[in-house]
């Protein structure tokens, strides 16, 4: 059971950050609190893809003469590639949240949620 | 030639679109409203043609860069996407030439952000629909998503509010869509579509694929607003400007509808769909509920947008029910619902955007027979619109809940049948309320009769694309048969 688990602590670790980010999102009271949240929740699903990549006795996938042109030698660099895109989405999304966040606090000038809903009333 | 590279001028026409609107925009602000109409034309007229080419001469595959799939990224205009396609930049098409006058008058000077974040919203649309690899479809959605929140975010006071909600349920939806690609691409290696279909089927019972499975259907589930993850619609509908309501309502949700089905039916077989986990019948029992639920709460809303909102929830429900209930009739009640539901809640929120132009809110105690003369078009428009929403024949309405009540005949699902025929009832319920006030009821109960604004028509450019829609739904009711036959017969996947 304990090598089960040992043989999988990077999943273990990306599912506790997975529900950590969960956690803020649903549960935490302030907009910025919710916000971190969705940056954690968002970075263990790019982990999980990186992490899904990784291969011992690998390298770099540049082809080295000492190599030669099996596969094996080498690490898949699609997960690579596609999370720079998905860090790109994160990014904007922030942005985005960020300057939603700004203009609700000039709004209603505050992110407390609590506080937020009696001044929407 | 054109032929062949079609399906990349649709997302490059509206990108590129949106690039010159905002920077032409900046520099004379009035060019900004005709390059972006005509950037949606242009795409329109790509996407009649394409779908007349598919339908004779089958799907169209563009390689990006040249480099042939499953390696390169490719571009697919099948039969589905074509027709998905084509439904989409009509609606938007109407939208654009009706937001005019309203984006002028509701987002004084921020047209030209507007128009170039709609352009950037259907670029997402065009992006998705035709996107031949799972990981270039989660890129199309986040682009459209990131659109879809700013143009709601520019509404009512509470507006911001309701688009960082909508913003982090998204996020979560596209999260577990792109972390159930990851799992996919673990065990298949491969991203395209067409590809990932021909490994599948071997590795369909491995619990990996699975969970990938159960992922991507809950975040899709997310965006599509199935109940009951459909908290985040009713608000964001609500507050968002007319315009982007109009947009956003009859194209966004049935987008995710069709990612759904393009996952459940092309990706993964529809046997494995419906005998290793039992996703149809999860899909289907929500869908049932979210029916009743969202016509309920539709009869307890007092303001005329939010009850569109929850109409949304409810006729949402009906797409799923045709995808839920896995069989070829089903499937062509869903698809013929997503058109249909395209053209009635398009021209609902026009309707719903004329009103607040010219009374100057759409509360429905304040509405009374003085708008059935004050503007004698709009209200026929709309009583147009409420028949089609309950399914009388012959408007559009009508047919594509006959074809989900014949698939319910074909699966014996009883429950299903009783429910449609329950919410046609609900649907009678909350449009008469409406029509009642508008045509029976005496102008001396109305309660917004002091309002000051002048009550007239509004102007063609608002009048014609609302009548265009309307007249729409008859032509569509009447050519119904036609449209199964031609076009929706030649998207039912093999093996459903």
């Amino acid at each position: 059971m304990a090598e089960y688990f040992l043989s999988y602590y990077t999943y273990w670790f990306i599912f506790a950050l997975t529900v950590l980010g969960l956690y803020g999102m649903l549960v935490k009271k302030n907009l910025v609190k919710k916000l971190i949240g969705m940056t954690i929740f968002q970075t263990s699903v790019i982990i999980f893809f990186v992490a899904s990549a990784s291969k011992w006795n690998a390298t770099i996938p540049v082809i080295d003469p000492a190599i030669g042109t099996d596969p094996s030698g080498y690490i898949n660099p699609i997960p690579h590639t596609l999370m720079l895109t998905a860090i790109v989405v994160g990014v904007a999304t922030i942005g985005l949240a960020l300057a939603l966040l700004m203009s609700i606090y000039h709004r209603y000038h505050t992110l407390d949620e609590p506080h937020l809903l009696q001044r929407m009333k | 030639m054109i032929e062949h590279n079609l399906p990349v001028l649709v997302p490059l026409i509206l990108l590129f679109g949106a690039l010159s609107t905002s920077l032409l925009g900046s520099w004379k602000r009035a060019l900004a409203y005709p390059l972006a109409l005509a950037s949606v034309a242009a795409a329109l007229v790509i996407a009649v043609l394409g779908l007349r080419q598919t339908i004779s001469a089958g799907a169209i595959r563009y390689y990006l860069g040249g480099w042939a799939a499953p390696i390169g990224i490719e571009y697919v205009l099948d039969p589905l996407s074509a027709f998905m396609l084509t439904v989409v930049l009509a609606v938007a098409v109407l939208v654009f030439v009706h937001a005019r006058t309203v984006v002028a008058a509701e987002l004084q000077g921020r047209t030209v952000p507007f128009y170039a974040v709609a352009l950037l919203l259907l670029t997402g649309f065009s992006g998705i629909v035709m996107a031949g690899d799972l990981f270039n479809l989660y890129v199309f959605l986040e682009i459209s998503s990131l659109a879809g929140y700013a143009l709601i975010a520019v509404g009512e006071k509470p507006s911001p509010v309701a688009a960082f909600r909508y913003l982090l349920v998204g996020t979560i939806g596209a999260s577990f869509y792109l972390l159930g690609v990851g799992f996919i691409y673990i065990m298949t290696g491969s991203l395209n579509i067409a590809d990932v279909a021909k490994i599948l089927p071997a590795l369909v019972r491995e619990p990996p694929v699975l969970v990938g499975l159960i992922f991507i259907v809950v975040g899709l589930a997310i965006k599509m607003a199935l109940f009951p993850l459909h908290g985040w619609l009713p608000d964001a509908y609500t507050y968002a400007p007319s315009s982007s309501s109009a947009l956003i309502a009859p194209i966004g949700t049935k987008i995710g509808a069709y990612v759904l089905l393009r996952i459940l039916f092309f990706t993964f077989e529809p046997a494995a769909v419906r005998d290793t986990l039992p996703v149809a019948d999860i899909i289907l029992g929500l869908s049932l509920g979210g029916i009743l639920f969202g016509s309920i709460m539709a009869i307890a809303q007092k303001e005329l947008k939010r009850m569109l909102a929850y109409s949304s929830v409810a006729q949402i429900g009906y797409i799923g029910l045709g995808i839920g209930l896995a069989n070829p009739l089903g499937f062509v009640g869903a698809v013929l619902h997503v058109l249909n539901h395209a053209f009635m809640k398009g021209g609902l929120f026009l309707v719903a955007g004329n009103l607040r132009l010219q009374i100057g809110h759409s509360t429905i105690s304040g509405f009374d027979d003085s708008l059935r003369k004050a503007m004698p078009w709009t209200m026929a428009a709309f009583a147009l619109f409420s028949l089609s929403m309950i399914g009388i024949p012959p408007t559009a309405g009508f047919f594509s809940k006959w074809y989900l009540v014949l698939a319910g005949f074909e699966n014996s699902n009883w429950i299903a049948i009783v429910v449609i025929l329950a919410s046609s009832l609900l649907n009678a319920v909350y449009f008469f309320r409406i029509l009642e006030k508008v045509y029976l009821k005496s102008s001396k109960k109305g309660e917004g009769t002091d309002s000051n604004l002048p009550r007239k028509e509004v102007n063609t450019s608002m009048l014609a694309p609302t009548i265009v829609l309307a007249v729409g739904l008859l032509v569509l009711g009447v050519l119904n048969a036609v449209i199964v036959t031609e076009i929706i017969v030649l998207m039912i996947p093999s093996g459903l």
